[in-house]
């Protein structure tokens, strides 16, 4: 054992002891308590999370909390019993808030569970014996309870120079631990060598204050007897030497610099409390349950050391002390100067309570009033930390908190030695306290405030990226629309060819996706030349012809390729289901509207005047009529049969793609013909014949379409004449009518789709109606149904039989699920409008009738949802069994 | 004369050659500064409200630097206002009433039973704070959610709650002294405590 060189540190006092009162008597142990409250944040970091139920049965030792994240500690049971309550208390905070805590209600029997010493700790990897220590929920016990594991993880940043273990105790009344010292001697010898063995540091040194000669001489007998090389450095009485900087400087001389940890310079200091849990934990296999408390006080009749478990209320502790009810003028976790009032007595011990102080009135009076700085400079002399105290009052007091900062504020430990010899009798550290708390809850506000501008930033550029993404395409295919028509048209008689020879070898999918580019094409030439020619731009209108028939018979002979392709697709596909969807949504907006129009009435019957809101609901209430009329059109059957309004333009649409049909049939002819020619074939006659037929048709069409006016009347004709020019001519009837049908579906579902895009662009119904996709889409209905009423083909009729059954069962299925979650979708709705006209009906008392009947009314809707819900579940789960 | 001459000669020769010196420095060390929306978008809560009337901070901030009130944003609140106050040297105001009050902190939850996953809170959160596919239970990420409010109202079947973070143990923070004016009457306070020495 040698002895350390003591240097010194600026400032601090010397405040009354009283340490005395609390030594007179032996260590006590309090009875247990009859319930224990362990609250689950006792370190610095994250709270602990429970590993136990209201109603498990734990033994003493047993975890009851596990570690949170990586600045986080564990939580074991103090005694025997079970789980009483996991709820908020009370816990021993300055703000005397509540936070969880596990409530213990002991069994009286105080069973130890299987201690399982860490007897190799000598041996094993020193990250395990720091894992192992963690799990014994050990944390430092001297001051804010930092996890021993994550300092010890961080001593190894640097090497150590000096491993220094505070004895100091400066803080006036506190001797737990003193007491510690004196009653476990070799257990701290043994806890410091087990620590010394993890970091090793060059020196290891115990800091104590001469105040402590018992404990001083203990150690040193110890020591001696051991033969240790632990040093022991005894340093005079003055506070706050015990603060952990200043011991380091009064053991080492070195300052840790401001901003830094001890761990930078390379030094380590542990509480003496802790040296003792390390050493229970690893030599005696038990976790961190009970400290060493002060109970103190002049309002305690019997003022001494315990050795208490954790989570026992002070009340009892105070019952134990024989504290005198009426000379208790203030109750102190902690000490004097760095303590904090507790508002009530049951509040838990937990692993860093050190001292409670019982004080009288006399021995701590309640504050002199503030008074002005006067500037004395004694603060500045007293401040240990070399702060300017009076410096940093003035920032707190006026909110300048970069200057506060900037004078080193965050170097405060909160001694309290200024306030202490503050003649104007100034709360600083209180001050100091406010100003630290509101930087950093500025500084959280900036970090999230930071983190919220990101993501409203990358969504911003998603959303733009996606927009733009969307516009480049359009140029793109806007760009590649004349281009690609010739590469169509020249890919086209090489593709073709082949397809005539063998249907099957062709790559239907791209072809598919051909299809879809051409037909989206064509639908906005055709869409430019409508506008052409309502505003009778005359070059416009022939180039654009010329571009729509161009992409008109591209796509038609690549639908004719696909569909000797894949002779099974376009058939495959179940009609009933997107009318079956459409209606499904048309319900959905219906409900929607309703709820809207609800909430906007319930605002007009708080603001009456409210024009805006009037015309508002006037408008949801015209939307609501239309989504109820198309719910109607929808409901009388999936296919609509009759469309009154379909407008001249239409028809002229259709007539331009029978012309394009017709074009195209006369393209393919003369192709046709080109080849017979080429290898001289007998039937050129016959095909020069079906050529002449498809021309005059084309002409006929064309003519048709140059004359808008007549074409409501010869549309019907010519449709029919076309077909039976095409029907004579070469080209597959089959083939034909399924490329309409084809046609027809998608016609449908871009119907469908756009309508949906209009509603997820928030347009509401009017505007939907307004535009023209829903006529779009009846027509497109209408053609599909005379599509499949006119006779289907061999072909056609063979595909769709040999897919309904499989199919009728799926559709069956979808229908039940999408009926299902409809039904749930309308329970939502009754239930979100019942609470709505509830909290109506508490807000306006005058009209309780009508919102009464209104809230019956939904009830009962409710009602008839759920039963029918409850039916439809039923025999989806019948149909399931019979399956 | 001449030597008039020469010394006004003279001190026309170092102006230009000083001034020569100092525009190229101002052009070869020339500093780019903070441009004064980023410091003042700086300050703003971020919380992208709306609240002020423009579709998030950045364009409120933008709206400040050509002149707009600095008090219409209720999530900053009055420190916001300060903190605005003293970087563009104006007076600072109450709160502008007509833009909202300022509410304790609020995170949105979405009673989840009751959710029937129509996305369109989804769409309406700035920040991108709430988490669900259609059809799917949706959820609030409450890190990440600024209670900017604006997910309640597209909510069909009203399942989204406002409800407000309560202070922790480990939020809270201390309260400031009350100061002299408001604990003192008597002037000399040494009176009292030598009362109470022991
Ligand atoms: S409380 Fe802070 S400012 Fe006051 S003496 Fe202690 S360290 Fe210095
Ligand atoms: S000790 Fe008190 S009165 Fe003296 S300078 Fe410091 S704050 Fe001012
Ligand atoms: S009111 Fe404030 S928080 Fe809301 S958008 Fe405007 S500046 Fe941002
Ligand atoms: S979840 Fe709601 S309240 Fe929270 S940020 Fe998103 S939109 Fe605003």
């Amino acid at each position: 054992m040698q002895t350390a060189s003591i240097f010194s540190f600026h400032g601090g006092i010397h405040p009354a002891e009283n340490k005395a009162q609390s030594l007179q008597l032996p260590l006590g142990r309090p009875s247990l308590p009859s319930e224990l409250i362990l609250p689950l944040g006792q370190h610095i970091g994250q709270s602990s999370r429970p590993l136990v139920k209201v109603g498990d049965s734990v033994l003493k030792g047993d975890a009851i909390a596990i570690n949170n994240g990586f600045l986080s500690s564990f939580l074991h049971a103090p005694t025997s019993g079970t789980v009483s309550a996991i709820e908020e208390r009370l816990i021993a905070h300055p703000s005397g808030l509540s936070d969880l805590c596990i409530i213990l209600t002991p069994d009286g029997k105080d069973t130890w569970t299987t201690l399982e010493p860490l007897n190799n700790w000598q041996d094993i990897s020193k990250t395990d014996v720091l894992a192992y220590l963690s799990e014994m929920g050990i944390i430092g016990m001297g001051g804010a309870g930092f996890p021993t594991q994550v300092k010890l993880q961080g001593a190894h940043k640097n090497p150590l120079t000096h491993f220094i273990i505070n004895a100091a105790e400066c803080e006036p009344y506190i001797t737990a631990d003193d007491m510690l010292i004196r009653e476990k001697t070799l257990e701290l010898v043994l806890g410091i060598e087990i620590l010394q063995h993890l970091v090793e540091a060059e020196n290891v040194v115990i800091g104590i204050e001469d105040n402590k000669p018992t404990a001083i001489a203990a150690l040193k007998t110890v020591l001696t007897q051991r033969n240790s090389n632990i040093q022991v450095a005894v340093v005079p009485t003055k506070y706050p030497s015990g603060g952990e900087k200043q011991l380091i400087q009064l053991l080492t001389g070195k300052e840790v610099p401001s901003g830094q940890y001890p761990a930078d310079i390379g030094i380590l200091c542990q509480n003496v409390g802790t040296c003792v849990a390390v050493h229970d934990a690893i030599k005696l296999g038990r976790p961190l349950i009970s400290r060493f408390t002060t109970l103190t006080g002049d309002a305690l009749n019997a003022s001494q050391n315990v050795e208490v478990l954790l989570g026992t209320p002070i009340s009892h502790l105070l019952d134990y002390a024989d504290a005198n009810p009426n000379a208790l003028h203030r109750l102190i976790m902690g000490g004097p100067m760095m303590g904090y009032t507790i508002d009530s007595p049951l509040v838990p011990i937990v692993k860093t309570s050190n001292c409670i102080l019982a004080a009288s009135k006399k021995e701590l009076p309640t504050p002199a009033p503030e008074q002005a700085c006067i500037r004395c400079g004694m603060c500045e002399q007293a401040c240990p930390a070399s702060l300017l105290p009076q410096q940093l009052l003035w920032f707190s007091k006026s909110q300048e908190f970069e200057k506060a900062e900037h004078h080193n504020l965050f170097d405060c430990i909160e001694c309290g030695a200024c306030s202490y010899v503050c003649p104007s009798s100034i709360p600083l550290v209180q001050y100091y306290r406010h100003t630290k708390s509101s930087i950093r809850e500025a500084r959280e506000a900036n970090v999230k405030s930071d983190l919220a501008k990101q993501r409203f930033e990358a969504r911003k550029a998603r959303q733009d990226a996606e927009a733009a993404e969307k516009e480049a395409k359009r140029l793109a295919r806007q760009k590649a629309a004349p281009s690609k028509t010739t590469d169509a048209k020249k890919a086209t008689p090489a593709k073709a060819a082949p397809a005539v020879a063998e249907p099957a070898s062709d790559d239907s999918k791209k072809l598919k996706v051909d299809i879809a580019i051409g037909k989206s094409k064509l639908k906005k030439l055709q869409k430019q030349l409508l506008e052409a020619q309502e505003k009778e731009h005359v070059e416009d209108i022939n180039s654009l012809q010329l571009q729509v028939s161009d992409q008109e018979k591209t796509v038609a002979s690549l639908e004719a390729q696909l569909a000797n392709v894949a002779q099974a697709a376009p058939a495959a596909e179940a009609t009933p289901a997107p009318a079956n969807d459409e209606l499904k949504k048309a319900k959905i907006d219906v409900a929607l509207i309703g709820v809207k129009l609800k909430k906007l009435q319930k605002q007009l019957d708080e603001s009456p005047d409210d024009q805006e809101l009037k015309d508002k609901v006037a408008g949801f209430e015209a939307d609501l009529k239309a989504a109820q009329a198309i719910l109607a059109t929808l409901g009388a059957s999936a296919p609509v049969a009759s469309a009154p309004k379909a407008a001249a333009n239409d028809d002229l649409k259709k007539l331009k793609i029978d012309a394009a049909i017709a074009k195209a049939a006369v393209k393919k002819v003369e192709k046709a013909l080109k080849k017979a020619e080429e290898i001289n074939a007998p039937e050129i006659d016959a095909i020069r014949q079906q050529l002449q037929d498809a021309q005059q048709r084309a002409d006929e069409l064309e003519k048709a379409l140059a004359n808008p006016e007549a074409a409501t009347q010869t549309a019907e004709t010519t449709t029919a004449k076309a077909e039976s020019v095409a029907d004579s001519a070469n080209a597959d009837a089959a083939k034909k009518r399924k490329i309409d049908l084809a046609i027809a579906k998608a016609g449908i579902k871009k119907a469908e789709k756009n309508i949906q895009l209009l509603k997820d662009q928030g347009k509401d119904e009017s505007e939907i109606n307004a535009s023209e996709w829903p006529k779009k889409l009846i027509e497109a209905q209408e053609k599909l149904a005379t599509l499949e009423s006119e006779q289907p083909t061999p072909a056609t009729a063979k595909t769709e039989t040999k897919a309904v059954p499989a199919e009728a069962q799926a559709a069956a299925d979808m229908d039940l699920a999408t009926q299902i979650k409809k039904e749930k979708i309308a329970v939502a709705l009754a239930k979100a409008q019942i609470n709505k006209l509830n909290k109506r009906l508490e807000n306006s008392p005058e009209d309780t009738n009508s919102i009464r009947q209104e809230i019956d009314a939904a009830e009962k809707r409710l009602q008839s949802a759920e039963a029918l819900l409850e039916k439809l579940i039923h025999s989806q789960t019948n149909m399931q069994e019979n399956r | 004369m001449l030597t008039v001459l020469l010394a006004i000669g003279m001190l026309v020769l170092l102006s230009l050659v000083f001034g020569a010196i100092l525009g190229y420095a101002n052009v070869r060390f020339h500093v780019e500064g903070d441009p004064i929306v980023d410091q003042i978008d700086a300050l703003l809560p971020q919380t992208q409200c709306g609240q002020c009337g423009h579709p998030g901070c950045r364009p409120y901030a933008e709206a400040i630097a050509n002149g707009e009130a600095i008090n219409h944003c209720p999530p900053g609140g009055q420190s916001t206002i300060q903190a605005l106050a003293d970087l563009l040297d104006v007076e600072a105001v109450p709160l502008d009433g007509d833009h909202g009050t300022e509410t304790a902190k609020r995170v949105a939850v979405i009673r989840e039973d009751e959710c029937i996953g129509c996305t369109k809170c989804i769409q309406a959160c700035p920040v991108d704070a709430i988490l669900g596919a259609a059809k799917q239970m949706h959820t609030v990420i409450a890190d990440e959610c600024t209670g900017c409010d604006l997910c309640v109202e597209p909510c069909p079947v009203d399942c989204i709650d406002m409800v407000e973070v309560g202070v922790t143990a480990k939020t809270w923070s201390w309260d400031k002294p009350q100061g002299i004016a408001a604990t003192s009457l008597n002037i000399i306070a040494t009176d009292r405590q030598a009362e109470v020495v022991h």
